[in-house]
This record gives structure tokens, C-alpha cells and sequence, in this order.
């Protein structure tokens, strides 16, 4: 960490605090030859494997130490990773991979068995994996998991040889080889698991496949990776090493941006923006994630089995007013459930009155209110429910001011995040806030939490025949102008039933240091190492 | 003095057995479990994490387990930091909270005796008035404001030292986190020696040595001092335990890695095991630290004998 | 002295001395400018506190769509501007007044009804009795407060009376232990002596003679104990356990202001300085009567 200076002071300070500062930092600019980067994670990693981790914090480490078969370039675009090419059939079901030679840190080959391996794990009920749903696309995975059939063998993965891979899925699945990228579908040493059970991820121990490999883990304080001199692409890796700081204090973190100890720092506090595009604007970055933060309604209960209600709060809520006043981070104002430039779906299905004057909306909404019984001599009362954060907690206070206009008398219950998901599962709430980031880019991830099939992810309880009808038929349809038909269609009836109120899309709000090259923003969110530099 | 010693700390182990028992069932009432998360496990996955962690037995079996796992030396594994043991964790964070706050203690008795016999020393005069009201200052702005205060100026804006990291305990990490967690102490302890001292002056034995012609120095540093200082000393034990234990606050927004935020973070995570063995240790050294305090009483007060 | 008065100095001397030691501490209390001087803020602020709703022309959660984050504007009667939400500062500060002295002053009296019946009750009865309630006592001290306070909140949900609950329910154990060594040091006095062998039940003696000797240095603790309860709610706040919006305290306008310090430095300014101040008058006035009621003292 060399002597870095802010861009905040004028020139000739800028030298001798510099001078200062260098003298009193000297010690630890001994290791500077090696080029490192500093980032400030969101959160500290539950573990290091692969299958039993569900956050973008964790992506983050374990992406840049694992390859997959596909994985993502610096924009977030599907490329070859550990699969140098493949064919599909013709029906779409069945994938057959190439890989590329190449192995893992300590020399041993990778090859398709580690795959098997990996995915068979997984699935395996025994293992536990939260996020094990996300390969239900292959076949027989959910029943395997889900224990209803018995024997890995079933599962839809075998390794025709050492570098070939084919894989059969349960549907002509348009998504599969981008969710390839994703963390549920990479490699582990095989050899490694089976020599050393669960500690085959202590840093020491761990080998990866990918750019980098965790060598310390501190608790709370770094996990450092360092580079994999056995990657197949080393020689176009720039960064040498890269410390991951769990920085959940996001103000701290900043400040340590400012002060030059971080290059790179993921999910700034909103409430600094203003203060960061005047100050830092060249580091600031700001682009559309693809993500949507909603209100679930409890469709079970009443006031909320009557579509005249939950209509009426959607319609009442001045989401440029959020966006803009409240916000200020450039989030855009959702009408539909699923944000535009999802996949290849284009504009989605938004609900009928987007264009509808504010005041206009207002009126109408008074109107449904009072066909449902709670005009101004029964005004309703209603809990909104959010999980303890300064922006849930803003947007909660602005939609209550907005729903006061209506006559609603909205009360605002904070719980921490165990409690407030609890209470989410076990149906236990009237409105309550909720988000969901894309895990692959495809509306259908937006869509099924509207399923009923969905299980206790459907928090709204929402269950409509012809919708389910409709999404079972797309999950059917193979790639296609009919499929996206379908799903249009789909989620034109949730948006009239409104069983969850969109408010806006989400955006990544990273600061990244003007002394990195090779960032580039994209909705994933995803900037691996691998393809960042820095010149100091 | 040694069968004192074995005698209380014989005495100490009903006293942890109470504590843990009250601490692993009031875990327990808590709504929510360590695995509620915005993506909501699929029912059959979740029987399958609980199995693995024996969350799913009775509740007293699950008790039993533990504490029989906790006398010979496991503390479990953690539910939310899969790949670190309780044990593990507890012996990274612990030291680190150990220098972080004895730093702070030894910086707090040092000022906060010194303020506060200045004070006693000028009592009711503008010095008095003046070094009390600075040394209140430590309590008056709450710590998560003076933290990020002072990352802000001598981080940020001088850039003197490092705004927040741990950097392996070295010394420059040290700096700004020692005197933030030392201010709320230097303010008590100034106002503790203050008024004991106050008194102690007032005292016979102290107008005794004045008569005898000792010089102002000797009476206040050999003689008034000894006296003045056995509240303080009271009021270290339990204040070093939770300097020692750490504050999440300060941990949190200096990064350093102790086992302060454990308790906090623990229990809002309901990461039961760690919590547990959290408590367990903050136990032990209050104990300890209890026992500390009362052989340096017996020291420094001529009245008091163990045996 | 008249016969009727040694009567009276025969049953119940300690009322008699407990008055003119009053009178007395009182006295010197006032003499003390600091204490004084901290009286009168203190009464200032509370009046603030208890008439903010007409010093303000804006309720405390009304949101102001185009004034949100503004600096101190005095044309719209915002004295100490808005706050990330729109909300006026001013009367959301006096609000805050009103829920931290409320919670500082509440949980202190929880802590002094059970610590001095504990203390006293424990110091008084002596033998087994005492040993078991001060071996409760130490036992629940060597519980992580701070843990055992955030677990009561989770548990029993944030209502603000349990805030009050859940922070006397761990402060009463000093209290408990400074009762009982006030009253094992009164125990032997012989007017105690005189009113037992007057037949006076225990209870009595507890309540009538014990306890109000005992207060002065409760008195004292109570004072020193509001500031840092208060602290504690800010605490709560800032990890997000404090009271429900809209509903505020000092703590959470406090902790929401330190994240804004250099782009709105208001937000943090008028809170702090109103803790500040009010954390500081206590401890002058427990302070001030320590001194006044400390018969050594000059």
C-alpha cells in the first residue's frame, strides 16, 4: 500500500503530505513490485465452497479461484472458460463440452470427472447445498435431490472421456450455458476432496482451476488470493495478488477509498452519493443491475385477497419520486417485474397505467379503495414490514407518506434480517419489503418466484392457474420468439393481480479507483480479477 | 492465599454453568434460525442442513451435547463461518481484542488517574472544572460517531495513519483504535479517582501525614493514592473484561478482527455456537479478572485478608 | 426539645435526620454553579421536549419532497434543516428528547425499584438470603450485557416499552450491589437497634428507616446511571434495534447523521449537541450531589 494520494487536495500539499505520509508508510511499501489490489467486499464469505454459499460477496472470491465451463469476460458476456467449445443437439436437451487442457494449481489435469464429481455433490442430498436448485435443469437433478430418487448415476452428467462432458437436461433450456458461469456449476479437485474430506478448502490446501488461489483466510479481517502460475491464461493476468476486505461498515470503507487503501469498493452507502459525484466523480460507477426491489403482499389475507387493494397501494406509489428525490443513485422506476434488457426478452410486460399522471393515479387508486370497502369511514391499517438497512428504512418511510394520501394508516416494523425472512417464510407478514438479483440473465429466474410451485420463495402466497399454465409451457418451449410470447404473457397477469409491487430496479454502486484499468460496468456486476490491472 | 485462589475459582464453576445454561436457551427463544436468508431454502434441504448440525433433536439433547462437547474442549462449529471451527475463531479474534483493549485499559488508567487526581487535587476550582468536563467528553460523543471522527481526520484528510485495517496488529492499526475505545474509560475513571480521592484527602491518615511534615508529593502519590485507587480497581475488573471482549463498534468500523462483534453479530445471525462460545469467555475473564481485582485490593488495602 | 418532639426523636429519628441532611445537601447543591447551572439546561431541554409539538410548524414525520437533506433554512422553518427523508429536524430532535429521556429516565427507575428492594432486602436479612441473592447477582454479571440487552429486543420484539424493561433489567445489578453495602453499613446503627426492639416489623425497618438512608448515594448512582442508559439506546439505535420509525431518539438521529458528517453536517451537529449537553448536565448535577451530600466534604 503505497503512499496514494485522494484526489481531494491541491497540488503542492498533495506533495509534502505525501512526502509525510511516505515516510510514515515506508515500512509497507517493501512488497510494492508485485502489482496488488485491494478490494472492499460486501460482506465476510461463509465458506470457500462453492456449494454451500449463496452471495454476491462470495462470488466474488470463489469466481476469481474457480473456472467453470463458461465464465465471464470483463462486460459480463459468456465465454469459453474450462470448456473450450460444444455442441447441442438437435432437440436442445443434450450438451456435449470440449474442455481445454489445462489443470489445476498443484498440476493434476482437470478433467470431465471433476465435473461429474462437482455436480454430483451438489445434488446430493446429504450435502445440503442452499443453492443446489439452480441445476434442476439437468435431469433427474431435483428428484435426486429432493431424495424422491435414489442413485448419483441418474443424474443427467457423464464424462465420455477425460476432456469430453455431456450433459442432459430435463427441457431445451435457452439459459443453460450462461448459467454455466454461475457458482453452483464449478469444477472442484476431486482428488483433493477425497484425500481430505470438508478441509479441502483451508487456504494451504486449496488448489483451484482458476486466474487466482485464496492462500490466508483471517476471520473479519482479509482473505488474500494469490496467482495460479498453472492458469491457462497466467500470462495475460496482470494482478498478481488481491486482498478481499469484508467492509459491511459501508461508510468506513469509503473512507479507507479515500485515504488510497482501497482500490476497489463494491455496494457504496446510497446516502453518500451526492457527496461522491461531486467529489469523486471519475471513480464513481453506477450501472443497471439486474435486479428488482419489490413489496410482497400477502396474498393469503385479507385486506390483501382483494386485487382492488393491492392494485391501489401499486398505483400510489410515486416511484420516480423514490428513485429520484429519496434514493438519488439512479435506480430506475419499475413498472414491470421484470427489468428491461432482461436476456433477450426486450421491453417487458408493465402494468396499464405507467403512463398514468401521478395525480390521476391517485384519484384512481381512492376509487379502488372505496369498491373495496376501505374508503375514508374504514381506512385501512397495515404493517409494512422491512429488514433492518438505511435504504429499506427510507423508501418504507416514503411509501407510508404516499399511501397516507390514500387514507392508509401504514405502521413500520424493522427487524433485523433472521427475523424479517423468517417471518417472510412463514407467511407472517402483511407487506414486506424484498429483493431478488438475477442468477442468470433470463426472465424466467424473475418469473418463477410468481410460480406455485415455488414453494416458500413465492412469499406473496400467489397462486393463479393460467400463470403457472403459461410459465410451464415456456420452460417447455425451447429458445424462441414463442417462448418469450409466453412469458409476456405470464407476467402480464401478475401485473394486473399484483400480488408483488415492483418499486424500482436495481443498480450496481461500486468506487473504483482511477489507478484500475479493465473495469468495466455491466449488469452483473461481475468484474473478475483475472482482467484487471492497476497502475499506481 | 493459594487455597483462597482454588477456593474461588471451585466456586466460579457453578456460576459459568448458570451462565451458559441461560445464555444457550434464551439463543434458543430468539424467532428466526441461522439459516433464514433472502433466498429461501427448499423444505427438503433445510431438513437436511438442521440434521447436519443435530438442530433438528430436542432441545435438551442438543444442550447436553453441547455442554459435554464444551468440557472437552470443542466448542462446536460455527453456522455461519462453515469452514472455521468456534474454537478457531475464537483463538484468531481473541488476541486481537486482547491488545486492542488492554492498550486501551493501560492508556485509560493512565490518563484517567492522572485527570483525576489533578482534579481532586484542585477540586471545585477552574482546573477541576476544566479537566473533568474534557475528560467527559469521552462519554458525551457516543463511540460510532468519535471513531469514524477520528478515521475521518487523521485517515482521511492528514492522512497519518491508516483509516481502518488490521495489517497483523501492527502498530500504526493500532493507534486510532486504542484511543477511541479508550475515551468513554479515561472519562469514568477520572470521575472514580476524582471523587475517591477527594475523599481519601479528607481522610485521617492522610491529615496525619500532613502533620507529620511530609512533603505535599509523598502524602498525595504514597499515601492518598494507595487508598483513592480501590474503586478504580473495583471498577477495572468488569471494565477490562469489556474492553478485552471488545466493542463491535469499534472492531466494525476499524476492521479489526476480535471477537467483540461475535457477540453481536452472533446473536443477530443466531450463529449459536459462536455466541456461546462468546459468552464463555467473557465469563471466564470476568472470573478471572474479578479474582484479579480482589488479591490487588488485599494488596493495596491493609484491612482486607484472604485466606 | 419538648416532650411531644423526643417522643417523636424516640420512634422515628432517622425522618428527623433525613430532613435536615436534605436540607442540608440541598444547600450546598445550589452553591455548586456547575450542578446548578446543569439543572436549568436540563429543565430547559425537557421543557423543549415536552412542548416541541407547538414550537414547530411541521410534524414530526411529514415528508417534504423538495426539501429532502437541506441545510438549516429558516424561510421554511426548518431551524435545523431536514434529514435524509424530508422529515423537519427540529421537531424530530425535540421528539428524540422526548424518547430518550423517557427511556434514560423509565429504565433507570426500573433498575432503582428492583436493585434497591434487592439490595436492601439482601444487605438487611443477611446470612443464606443474602448470600444466594448477591451470588445471583454476580452470576448475572458475568453475563455479556450488551448480548443479553440485544437478545431481549430480539426475543420480545422493539416496542419501546421493553426498551425500558429490557435496559433496567441488566442495570440494577450495581445498583442491587451499592444498596446492600449501604445498608450492611447502616445495619449497626442504633437507631435500627431502637426500632427493632420497639417491635417494629422487618419490613417496616426496610422501608421506613433503611431505604431512606441508603438514598443518598442511590441518588447519586441514578443520576450517573441516566446518561449512560441513554448512551445504551443510542447504541441499540445505531445497530438498528432502537424504537420503530417513526419514532425517533437521540441515538438514531444521531447515527444516521454520523454517516452524512461531511455532506450534512446538521444532521448530526443538533442531535450531538443536545446529547452532549444533556450527558454532561447529569453528570455535573450526580457530580454536585455526591459532593453535597458527602458530610465529609467542605
Amino acid at each position: 500500500m503505497g503512499a496514494y494520494m485522494s484526489a481531494e487536495r491541491p497540488r503542492s500539499t498533495r506533495i509534502a503530505l505525501g512526502l509525510a505520509a511516505g515516510i510514515c508508510l515506508a515500512p509497507m511499501g517493501a512488497s510494492a513490485l508485485a502489482a496488488e489490489l485491494h478490494i472492499a467486499n460486501s460482506g465476510e464469505p461463509d465458506t470457500l465452497d462453492p456449494h454451500h454459499v449463496s452471495g454476491t460477496w462470495e462470488n466474488r472470491v470463489i469466481g476469481d479461484m474457480f473456472l467453470g465451463l463458461t465464465t465471464e469476460a470483463a462486460d459480463g458476456s459468456v465465454i469459453p472458460g474450462a470448456a473450450e467449445s460444444w455442441t447441442v443437439s438437435d432437440d436442445g436437451t443434450v450438451y456435449t463440452f470440449a474442455l481445454r487442457d489445462h489443470t489445476w494449481s498443484d498440476g493434476t489435469p482437470v478433467t470431465a470427472e471433476d465435473f461429474v464429481f462437482a455436480w454430483r455433490r451438489i445434488l446430493e442430498p446429504a450435502t445440503a447445498a442452499e443453492y443446489a436448485s439452480l441445476l434442476y435443469t439437468i435431469r433427474n437433478a431435483r428428484a435426486l435431490n429432493e431424495g424422491s430418487m435414489e442413485g448419483m448415476e441418474a443424474l443427467g452428467v457423464r464424462a465420455v472421456d477425460d476432456n469430453t462432458l455431456e450433459v442432459t437436461l430435463e427441457n431445451p433450456t435457452p439459459f443453460f450455458i450462461e448459467q454455466l458461469t454461475h457458482y453452483t456449476a464449478f469444477p472442484i479437485p476431486r482428488h483433493k476432496v477425497e484425500e481430505l474430506g470438508e478441509e479441502w478448502i483451508r487456504p494451504g490446501d486449496l488448489v483451484s482451476n482458476g486466474a487466482y488461489t485464496v492462500v490466508e483466510w483471517v476471520p473479519n479481517s482479509h482473505i488474500r488470493s494469490v496467482r495460479n502460475e498453472r492458469f491457462y491464461d497466467a500470462a495475460k493476468v496482470a494482478i498478481d495478488a488481491v486482498s478481499y476486505y469484508p467492509a459491511e461498515d459501508r461508510n468506513a470503507a469509503t473512507r479507507r477509498f479515500r485515504a488510497g487503501e482501497i482500490d476497489i469498493q463494491y455496494d457504496f452507502a446510497s446516502e453518500q452519493i451526492d457527496w461522491l459525484r461531486e467529489n469523486l466523480p471519475e471513480e464513481t460507477r453506477i450501472s443497471p443491475y439486474l435486479g428488482i426491489y419489490y413489496y410482497a403482499l400477502n396474498t393469503r389475507k385479507p385486506p390483501f385477497d382483494s386485487k382492488a387493494v393491492r392494485q391501489a397501494l401499486a398505483m400510489a406509489i410515486d416511484r420516480e419520486g423514490i428513485a429520484d428525490k429519496v434514493l438519488r443513485t439512479g435506480e430506475l422506476p419499475a413498472y414491470s417485474f421484470v427489468p428491461p434488457g432482461t436476456g433477450d426478452y426486450g421491453e417487458p410486460s408493465y402494468v396499464d397505467w405507467k403512463d398514468m399522471p401521478y395525480p390521476e393515479r391517485i384519484a384512481r387508486a381512492k376509487e379502488l379503495l372505496a369498491e373495496a370497502d376501505h374508503g375514508p369511514d374504514r381506512p385501512l391499517h397495515i404493517q409494512l414490514r422491512y429488514n433492518t438497512s438505511e435504504n429499506h428504512k427510507k423508501i418504507a418511510i416514503a411509501v407510508a407518506a404516499m399511501w397516507r394520501q390514500l387514507g392508509v394508516e401504514a405502521e413500520l416494523f424493522n427487524t433485523e434480517v433472521k427475523v424479517h425472512y423468517n417471518d417472510l417464510q412463514q407467511g407472517d407478514f402483511q407487506v414486506a419489503r424484498a429483493g431478488w438479483i438475477a442468477d442468470y440473465n433470463d426472465p424466467q429466474n424473475f418469473l418463477y418466484l410468481m410460480e406455485t410451485s415455488t414453494g416458500v420463495q413465492n412469499y406473496a402466497g400467489y397462486s393463479n392457474r393460467e400463470y403457472d399454465r403459461l410459465m410451464d409451457e415456456a420452460d417447455r418451449a425451447g429458445e424462441g420468439a414463442h417462448r418469450r410470447e409466453l412469458m409476456h404473457e405470464a407476467e402480464a397477469i401478475a401485473m394486473e393481480d399484483m400480488p408483488n409491487i415492483p418499486i424500482t430496479y436495481y443498480v450496481s454502486k461500486n468506487l473504483v479507483s482511477q489507478a484500475v484499468q479493465g473495469w468495466i460496468d455491466n449488469t452483473k456486476d461481475i468484474h473478475r480479477t483475472r482482467f484487471l490491472s492497476v497502475q499506481r | 492465599m493459594s487455597a483462597y485462589i482454588a477456593r474461588r475459582l471451585l466456586a466460579s464453576i457453578p456460576t459459568l454453568l448458570v451462565i451458559v445454561t441461560v445464555a444457550f436457551f434464551m439463543m434458543r427463544i430468539a424467532p428466526g434460525g441461522p439459516f433464514d436468508q433472502e433466498r429461501a431454502l427448499p423444505p427438503e434441504i433445510e431438513k437436511n442442513v438442521l440434521a447436519e448440525y443435530n438442530l433438528d433433536a430436542p432441545l435438551v439433547v442438543q444442550y447436553w451435547d453441547y455442554l459435554s462437547g464444551v468440557l472437552l474442549g470443542d466448542f462446536g462449529p460455527s453456522f455461519k463461518y462453515r469452514d472455521f471451527t468456534v474454537g478457531q475463531l475464537l483463538a484468531t479474534g481473541f488476541p486481537a481484542s486482547l491488545k486492542v483493549g488492554g492498550l486501551a485499559i493501560l492508556l485509560a488508567v493512565g490518563v484517567g488517574i492522572g485527570l483525576g487526581t489533578i482534579a481532586a487535587l484542585r477540586q471545585n476550582r477552574a482546573v477541576d472544572h476544566v479537566v473533568m468536563a474534557t475528560a467527559m467528553t469521552g462519554i458525551a460523543i457516543p463511540n460510532f460517531v468519535m471513531a469514524p471522527l477520528l478515521t475521518l481526520i487523521f485517515g482521511v484528510y492528514l492522512s497519518w495513519l491508516p483509516v481502518a485495517g488490521w495489517g497483523g496488529g501492527a502498530p500504526r492499526n493500532l493507534v486510532l483504535p486504542v484511543i477511541a475505545l479508550a475515551l468513554p474509560q479515561i472519562a469514568y475513571i477520572a470521575r472514580l479517582t476524582r471523587g475517591s480521592m477527594i475523599e481519601t484527602l479528607h481522610a485521617n491518615f492522610v491529615r496525619t501525614a500532613r502533620a507529620k511534615g511530609l512533603r505535599e508529593r509523598i502524602v498525595v502519590l504514597r499515601h492518598a493514592l494507595k487508598g483513592a485507587l480501590l474503586p478504580v480497581v473495583s471498577y477495572l475488573g468488569p471494565a477490562t473484561a469489556q474492553l478485552v471482549t471488545g466493542s463491535v463498534v469499534i472492531e466494525t468500523i476499524f476492521g479489526i478482527p476480535g471477537i467483540g462483534r461475535y457477540f453481536v453479530q452472533g446473536a443477530l445471525n443466531r450463529d449459536y455456537t459462536l455466541v456461546m462460545g462468546a459468552v464463555i469467555t467473557y465469563a471466564v475473564l470476568i472470573i478471572l479478572l474479578n479474582l484479579v481485582v480482589d488479591l490487588v485490593y488485599g494488596l493495596l488495602d491493609p484491612k482486607v485478608k484472604h485466606r | 426539645m419538648s416532650f411531644a418532639s423526643r417522643g417523636e426523636a424516640l420512634a422515628g429519628p432517622a425522618e428527623i435526620r433525613g430532613r435536615s441532611l436534605w436540607q442540608d445537601a440541598r444547600r450546598r447543591l445550589l452553591a455548586n454553579r456547575a450542578a446548578l447551572a446543569s439543572m436549568i439546561l436540563l429543565a430547559i431541554v425537557a421543557l423543549l421536549a415536552l412542548l416541541a409539538p407547538l414550537l414547530s410548524p411541521h410534524p414530526y414525520d411529514a415528508v417534504y419532497w423538495d426539501r429532502i437533506q437541506a441545510p438549516p433554512d429558516l424561510a421554511n422553518a426548518h431551524w435545523f434543516g431536514t434529514d435524509g427523508n424530508g422529515r423537519d429536524l427540529f421537531v424530530r430532535t425535540l421528539y428524540g428528547a422526548r424518547v430518550s429521556l423517557a427511556v434514560g429516565i423509565l429504565a433507570t427507575a426500573v433498575s432503582l425499584v428492583i436493585g434497591v428492594t434487592w439490595g436492601a432486602i439482601a444487605g438487611f436479612v443477611g446470612g443464606r438470603t443474602d448470600d444466594l441473592m448477591m451470588r445471583f447477582v454476580d452470576v448475572m454479571y458475568s453475563l455479556p450485557f450488551m448480548f443479553f440487552v440485544i437478545l431481549l429486543m430480539v426475543v420480545f420484539g422493539r416496542h419501546i416499552f421493553l426498551i425500558f424493561v429490557a435496559i433496567g433489567a441488566v442495570e440494577w445489578l450495581t445498583m442491587a450491589r451499592i444498596v446492600r453495602g449501604q445498608t450492611l453499613s447502616i445495619k449497626g446503627k442504633e437507631f435500627i437497634e431502637a426500632a427493632r426492639a420497639a417491635g417494629v416489623p422487618t419490613r417496616k425497618i426496610i422501608t421506613r428507616h433503611v431505604i431512606p438512608n441508603v438514598m443518598g448515594p442511590v441518588v447519586v448512582y441514578m443520576t450517573l446511571t441516566i446518561p449512560q442508559v441513554i448512551l445504551i439506546e443510542s447504541f441499540l439505535s445505531f445497530l438498528g434495534l432502537g424504537v420503530q420509525e417513526p419514532l425517533t431518539s437521540w441515538g438514531a438521529l444521531i447515527a444516521e447523521g454520523a454517516d452524512q458528517m461531511e455532506s450534512a453536517p446538521w444532521m448530526l451537529v443538533f442531535p450531538a449537541t443536545f446529547l452532549a449537553l444533556t450527558l454532561f448536565c447529569f453528570n455535573f448535577i450526580g457530580d454536585g450531589l455526591r459532593d453535597a451530600l458527602d458530610p465529609r466534604d467542605r
